[in-house]
């Protein structure tokens, strides 16, 4: 079981929006759903390494801003062309009023 | 008569020497100069809705049926004219903005919309839709990289007479023929092969076969009609199906050839490599506002009813738009020309003094232009 790694205020995320957030070396992105629940991937996308929180959210989806290639970041599948392979998905909550990611518990 | 092109012809197939020079440089899925727009800002334009594309639709659908009865109802007489050649554009012609579109996923909020509608414009524009939303993925990685980009309209160096066959599409509808032909039975050429991943091939094999089997049908009626002796008449099923590729292409190519054309080849700015150019409504609805070339490239998922709010937004640091077609034209076709005999040679407009400097720092790295 990996660590909780605090990454930003809750509020500083809108709801239906993503965030990129560096740590480690590595980059992620860090998402809120529409309900403000918060969801975390890798940052780059999977067809062509484009960073993912220059995209758009819409409901549960996340467009890449290069290919509009779609996933869903609360599972990682891919869901239409061109991309193909599935984004690493992180655990990701809400304490205390902060955003926490265990970034070495890729799903 | 035109003379004959000095510049030595450069490899444009994307397994060549080109593209290793193009990997070598670091231009292969490089990163891009863009304009900075806020997020919240950014957020709006790329908002998502039904409604434009669905108004759109229903009109571009109902006119097809509109013209097309006209056309049949009239046929014999020259009245047929104007509706043959209004349903060839909204057929040869909207169909690419109505492919470019969706096959990005933009025009519709809705995907299964999006889908539906880029698979009829893929055969209206006579493309294979799985072929061709991969090169077009593509084009956007390495926009007018040669060796890279697959969507290059204009090769250096130019052959004007072919360009000018352009715009009654007899020679794409041959390649169309050929590829979907190739892809039918069974094979990829080496460029498809190169930007297609394999696991869409069989997609793009089947959908090959479905387009074929629809022109077969095509001429299956026309051929019945032949022989229960309509005559003429029995051209009818191909006016509606296939030769308005040809006959109403030309709005499509007069748009699309001016995107790219005279500009930087090997840039990594679009706003060196693109055009933007201000028309008319009834081109602007037909081309669906990819005249915003420019901003479209610079921000693939902003669909195309909110180009033009864009465009306000960006335009401080774009080069002035071109204020018509014709004026583009002209300044193109000059460019075009001088780029038959100066190699390197390309058409540098003037930065606004609110702009960003152009992006230089790669465009050296190229072998051409570092001569140049």
């Amino acid at each position: 079981m990996g660590d909780w790694i605090d990454v930003c205020d809750a509020d500083d995320i809108e709801h239906e929006d993503v965030m990129r957030w560096d740590h480690d070396g590595r980059t992620f992105a860090i998402y809120r759903a529409p309900d403000g629940a918060v969801y975390a991937t890798d940052g780059l996308c999977t067809h062509e390494q484009v960073h993912l929180a220059d995209g758009m959210v819409m409901d549960h989806e996340i467009e890449c801003p290069k290919h509009n290639g779609l996933f869903d970041y609360r599972s990682g599948a891919p869901l239409r062309a061109p991309v193909c392979e599935a984004l690493a998905t992180y655990p990701a909550r809400i304490e205390g009023g902060r955003i926490q990611v265990m970034p070495d518990q890729a799903g | 008569m035109t003379k004959k092109p000095k510049v030595e012809r450069r490899d444009y197939s994307l397994t060549g020497e080109s593209a290793r020079q193009a990997a070598e440089a670091g231009l292969v899925a490089a990163e891009w100069y863009h304009t900075e727009i806020p997020r919240k800002q950014m957020k709006a334009l790329m908002a998502r809705s039904d409604g434009p594309a669905m108004r759109d639709t229903i009109l571009w659908a109902v006119l097809h049926v509109l013209t097309a009865a006209g056309g049949i109802y009239f046929w014999g007489s020259w009245w047929c004219v104007p509706f043959w050649i209004a349903y060839g554009v909204l057929y040869g012609s909207a169909c690419d903005s109505r492919w470019h579109e969706c096959g990005h996923g933009t025009a519709f909020r809705t995907r299964w919309m999006n889908d539906v509608v880029y698979h009829i414009a893929s055969f209206q524009v006579m493309r294979n839709p799985i072929n061709w939303r991969w090169s077009h993925a593509r084009h956007h990685t390495d926009t007018i990289i040669v060796g890279r980009d697959a969507e290059i309209a204009w090769m250096h160096p130019v052959n004007l007479a072919l360009k000018s066959l352009a715009y009654v599409g007899v020679v794409e509808v041959w390649r169309y023929f050929k590829a979907i032909t190739r892809n039918a039975m069974g094979s990829l050429s080496p460029d498809e092969q190169n930007y297609t991943p394999e696991s869409e091939w069989p997609k793009s094999i089947m959908v090959a076969r479905i387009h074929l089997a629809i022109y077969v049908a095509t001429a299956l009626v026309a051929l019945g009609m032949l022989l229960s002796g309509m005559g003429w008449a029995s051209l009818i099923p191909f006016m509606v199906i296939g030769l308005p590729r040809i006959y109403g292409c030309w709005h499509m190519v007069m748009t699309g050839l001016l995107q790219h054309g005279g500009l930087a080849e090997d840039v990594l700015d679009h706003r060196l490599n693109s055009r933007t150019v201000y028309m008319n409504p009834i081109s602007r609805w037909i081309y669906w506002n990819m005249n915003y070339h420019v901003e479209h490239h610079m921000f693939p998922m902003v669909p195309y009813h909110a180009l033009p709010q864009l465009h306000e937004i960006v335009k401080h640091d774009l080069p002035e738009p071109d204020p018509s077609i014709w004026v583009a034209y002209r300044d193109m076709v000059r460019a075009i020309l001088r780029q038959r005999r100066e190699p390197g040679y390309y058409l540098r407009r003037d930065l606004p003094e609110t702009a960003r400097p152009y992006r230089e720092d790669l465009h050296q790295a190229i072998p051409e232009r570092a001569t140049a």
